[in-house]
C-alpha cells in the first residue's frame, strides 16, 4: 500500500477558496445582512399572518434555489453522459448535494411556518408535497452516488438517475398541483396578499438573490473538494502502476 | 484488408457479421494481427490490473496466458472482449480501435469465464437457442452446436440448474460456440473438468484454428495446455514477462 | 430494436412461466396486502370502499417493486451481465423488451388485485373504458421506470434496499393519477378522471424514450 501523506509542497493548495469565492462570500454575508434588516425592521408585518410571513422570506428563496441547484444538476448529468467529463460529473455532485440541502430546509421552515400560522406542521398543499417528492428523489440520488464504485460507472449511474429525476420535475408538479386544485387547497403564497408590493417585494426578490449566490458559493466549495479528491486519486495511479510491475519478482538465474 | 463488417463505421447487424464471418472462412482470409496491444494499461477502480502490455496475436494462434493469480491475466482477456476499457496506451482487437469503440466487435467475441453465462431456470437447448438469436444466429444452429460439446439429448431438456458443473461447462461452451466468434477467450476452460470434458475442451481449441478462430487462454494446467498451445505467454505484475513467440524467449521489458 | 426487445420479452416470460414466482410468491403477497389493509383500517367497509383506489394501486406499486427486484437480480446472475453485453443486442431493445415482460406480469397481477378487491371490499366495478385504459397507461409507466431503476439498484449486495427509495418517489405521481383516476370510474371522484389518464400516458412516454436512450450508458458501466 502506498503511503499517500505527503506534506504540502510549496504553492500546493491548501484551502478551497479563492479570491473569487472570497468576494462572492462577502456579498452573501452583507446581502443578509441587508435581507435580514429589511425582513425584520422595514417590512411590515401581513395583513393576515401577522408577523410569522418573515418567514416567508427564508422558504421562498431556499425553494427557488433549491430548483435553480436541481436545473443545474440536470444540465451536468446530461454533459457528463453524453461527453464523459469529470468536471460536469463533480458539479453534479456538489449540485446535488447543496441543492438537497435546500430542499431540505424549505420543508423544516415550512413546517414551522406551517406550526405558527395554522396550527398544523404540514399541509398538502402543491408545493410542499412536490418539495417532499424532490426532497427524495434526491435522497435516492445521493445514495446512488454513495454506492462503491469506480468513479466511472458512478459517473454514469447518478446521470442516469439526475437525469430521470429532473424529466419528473414538470410533471411532478403538474399533476400536484392540479390534485391540489381539485381539493381547493390555497397554496402557501396563496394565503399571502399577491400583491405584495414594495418593501415585501423587494425585500423577497433581494432574498431569492442571496439565497441564490449562497448556493452556488456552497456549491463552489463542494466542488473544489471533490475535484481535489479527485485529482489525488489520479495521481495515485501513476504510483499504482509502477506498484503493480514491481510485484514481478523476475526469477534468479541458475549458474 | 480488415473484413467488411468490422471496419465499417455503422455497427454491423449480427446476421451480417455471421455471414462474413462464413466468406473469409470460406476465402482463408487472415486478418492480422487479431490482437494488438501497445502499454496497455487497464483499471479496476483505483488499481490497474493491466499496467503496461504489448502483445500481439495472429490469426489462427493458439495463445496461452500463464502467471500467478492476481497477475491480470482475466483483465487481459476482459479487456480483449471489450468489456473493459483501456485507460493508457493501444488497443486492437479484429482491426477494431477499442478507445473509440467497444461495442463493434462484440458479436465477434466468445468469451468463457468462470461464470457460467447462463439463466438456471431454462434449459440448456432453451438458453443457446435464446443466445443464438440475441446474435443474429439461426436457432436451429443450437442443436449443432450442443452436438460438438457432446450434451446428451437428455442433459438438453433440463434446466441448467440441475446440470453438474462439467455439464454446466459444455453448455456455456455451446452458447459460445453457435454465435461463432472469431475470437475465443477462454479464462480457465479446463477447471473442474473430469478427464473426458478436459480433451474435449483440448479437442475444440486445437480445432478452433481450422475453423478460423484465434484462441487466448489462460490455465493453469500446464501440462495440458501446452500441448495445445502454439504459444505461451507469461503474465505478472499486469505485464508480460515472457513470451514464447520471441526470439529471446522474453520481451525487452524495463524493470 | 423491436426484435431484440421481442427475443428478451419472451426469454423473461419463458423463465417466469418455468419458475413461476409471480404466480406462487407475489399472487399470495397481494390477497395479503388486501387482508392487511382490512385489518389496519378496522374492515370499516364503507372507508375500504372509499379508499379502494389508492390501496389498489399502493399495492400495485409495492408488487412492482418485488417484479422489478426479480427481474434484474436473475441478470446479475452467473455472469449473464457480460454475456448481455456481448450478446450483440442492443441497449434500447434489452430494456424494451424487459419493460414488456415486467409488463404483463403486473397486468396478470392487477387483474388478480382487481377481484380481490372487488370481493373484498365490497366494490361494484364501473366505467370500465376508464379503468382499463388507466390500469393499460400506468402499468406502461411503472414498468419503464421500473426498468429503467431495476439495473441500477438490483440483484447485488447493498443494493436491494435502495430499489424502493429510488422508484417509490418516482412513481408517486402515477400513484396519484392512477388513483384519482380509479375513483371517478368508480364514482366517486371529483371529476377529470381522462385527465389524469392522459397525465399517466406522458409519464409512460417520458420513461420509455428515456430508458432507450440512457439503457446504453446503464449497460456498460453498471
Amino acid at each position: 500500500m502506498t503511503d499517500t501523506s505527503v506534506a504540502p509542497a510549496a504553492g500546493a493548495v491548501t484551502s478551497t477558496s479563492s479570491g473569487g469565492t472570497r468576494i462572492l462570500g462577502l456579498i452573501c454575508l452583507v446581502g443578509l445582512a441587508i435581507v435580514g434588516l429589511y425582513a425584520f425592521g422595514v417590512t411590515g408585518a401581513d395583513v393576515r399572518l401577522g408577523e410569522s410571513v418573515r418567514i416567508m422570506y427564508v422558504h421562498v428563496p431556499t425553494v427557488t434555489a433549491a430548483y435553480c441547484l436541481m436545473i443545474a444538476n440536470a444540465g451536468f448529468s446530461v454533459f457528463t453522459l453524453w461527453k464523459r467529463s469529470t468536471f460536469s460529473d463533480l458539479a453534479a455532485h456538489a449540485t446535488a448535494e447543496v441543492g438537497t440541502l435546500m430542499l431540505g430546509l424549505t420543508l423544516i421552515v415550512g413546517a414551522i411556518w406551517g406550526r405558527m400560522t395554522w396550527g398544523a406542521f404540514w399541509v398538502w398543499d402543491a408545493r410542499l408535497t412536490t418539495t417532499a417528492l424532490l426532497f427524495l428523489m434526491y435522497l435516492g440520488y445521493l445514495a446512488v452516488r454513495g454506492l462503491p464504485a469506480t468513479p466511472r460507472t458512478r459517473a454514469t449511474r447518478s446521470a442516469i438517475v439526475g437525469i430521470a429525476a429532473a424529466c419528473l420535475i414538470p410533471v411532478v408538479h403538474k399533476s400536484v398541483e392540479w390534485w391540489a386544485s381539485l381539493h381547493q387547497n390555497e397554496t402557501v403564497l396563496g394565503k399571502i396578499n399577491p400583491n405584495i408590493s414594495g418593501n415585501q417585494y423587494f425585500t423577497l426578490m433581494l432574498a431569492m438573490v442571496v439565497f441564490l449566490l449562497i448556493g452556488l458559493w456552497l456549491s463552489i466549495h463542494r466542488f473544489r473538494v471533490l475535484w481535489l479528491t479527485e485529482r489525488l486519486d489520479e495521481v495515485g495511479i501513476d504510483a499504482a502502476i509502477d506498484d503493480r510491475r514491481s510485484e514481478y519478482r523476475p526469477p534468479v538465474a541458475q549458474p | 484488408m480488415v473484413t467488411v463488417a468490422v471496419a465499417a463505421p455503422r455497427a454491423a447487424t449480427p446476421g451480417e457479421i455471421a455471414q462474413s464471418h462464413e466468406w473469409s472462412v470460406a476465402f482463408g482470409l487472415l486478418m492480422s494481427p487479431v490482437v494488438h496491444l501497445r502499454a496497455a494499461v487497464a483499471l479496476l477502480g483505483r488499481f490497474p490490473a493491466l499496467a503496461g502490455v504489448d502483445l500481439d496475436v495472429d490469426a489462427g494462434e493458439i495463445v496461452l496466458l500463464r502467471g500467478p493469480n492476481g497477475a491480470g491475466k482475466t483483465t487481459l482477456l476482459r479487456l480483449c472482449a471489450g468489456l473493459i476499457p483501456p485507460a493508457r496506451g493501444h488497443v486492437e482487437v479484429l482491426g477494431v480501435d477499442l478507445s473509440v469503440d467497444r461495442k463493434a466487435i462484440r458479436p465477434l467475441i466468445g468469451l468463457m469465464g468462470h461464470t457460467t453465462g447462463l439463466y438456471d431456470d431454462l434449459t440448456v437447448m432453451e438458453n443457446v437457442q435464446f443466445w443464438a438469436r440475441a446474435a443474429g444466429v439461426d436457432a436451429a444452429d443450437a442443436t449443432a452446436a450442443l452436438d460438438r460439446v457432446e450434451l446428451a439429448e437428455r442433459v438438453r431438456s433440463l434446466t441448467v440448474e440441475r446440470l453438474s458443473a462439467g455439464q454446466r461447462r459444455r453448455a456455456s461452451l455451446a452458447a459460445m460456440l453457435v454465435r461463432r466468434p472469431r475470437l475465443w477467450l477462454l479464462d480457465e476452460p479446463h477447471a473442474g473438468l473430469d478427464a473426458q470434458a478436459r480433451d474435449l475442451v483440448d479437442g475444440l481449441i486445437g480445432e478452433a484454428a481450422r475453423v478460423g478462430a484465434t484462441v487466448i487462454f489462460a490455465s493453469h494446467e500446464l501440462d495440458r495446455a501446452e500441448a495445445v498451445a502454439s504459444r505461451r505467454v507469461t503474465i505478472d505484475g499486469g505485464t508480460v514477462v515472457q513470451d514464447s513467440s520471441s526470439p529471446t524467449g522474453a520481451p525487452d521489458r524495463a524493470p | 430494436m423491436l426484435r431484440d426487445a421481442r427475443i428478451v420479452a419472451g426469454k423473461d416470460l419463458r423463465l417466469e412461466a418455468r419458475s413461476r414466482v409471480a404466480v406462487n410468491q407475489v399472487l399470495p403477497f397481494v390477497l395479503a396486502v388486501v387482508l392487511l389493509f382490512g385489518f389496519a383500517l378496522d374492515a370499516d367497509t364503507a372507508l375500504l370502499r372509499r379508499a379502494t383506489s389508492g390501496l389498489f394501486w399502493v399495492t400495485v406499486l409495492f408488487s412492482a417493486v418485488i417484479i422489478v427486484q426479480r427481474s434484474f437480480a436473475i441478470e446479475r446472475h452467473d455472469g449473464i451481465n457480460d454475456a448481455l453485453r456481448l450478446s450483440g443486442l442492443s441497449a434500447g431493445g434489452i430494456f424494451l423488451g424487459k419493460a414488456a415482460s415486467l409488463f404483463c406480469q403486473l397486468v396478470i397481477i392487477e387483474l388478480v388485485l382487481g377481484l380481490c378487491v372487488i370481493v373484498f371490499y365490497d366494490v361494484t366495478p364501473s366505467g370500465a373504458g376508464l379503468l382499463i385504459v388507466t390500469t393499460l397507461a400506468a402499468t406502461l409507466g411503472i414498468a419503464a421506470a421500473g426498468s429503467l431503476y431495476g439495473p441500477l439498484a438490483a440483484g447485488l449486495r447493498n443494493r436491494d434496499t435502495l430499489l424502493p427509495l429510488l422508484l417509490l418517489p418516482v412513481l408517486a405521481p402515477v400513484l396519484l393519477a392512477a388513483s384519482r383516476a380509479f375513483e371517478t370510474a368508480l364514482g366517486r371522484g371529483v371529476g377529470g378522471g381522462w385527465q389524469w389518464a392522459a397525465m399517466l400516458g406522458i409519464f409512460a412516454v417520458v420513461y420509455l424514450t428515456l430508458g432507450v436512450a440512457v439503457w446504453g450508458p446503464l449497460l456498460e458501466e453498471t
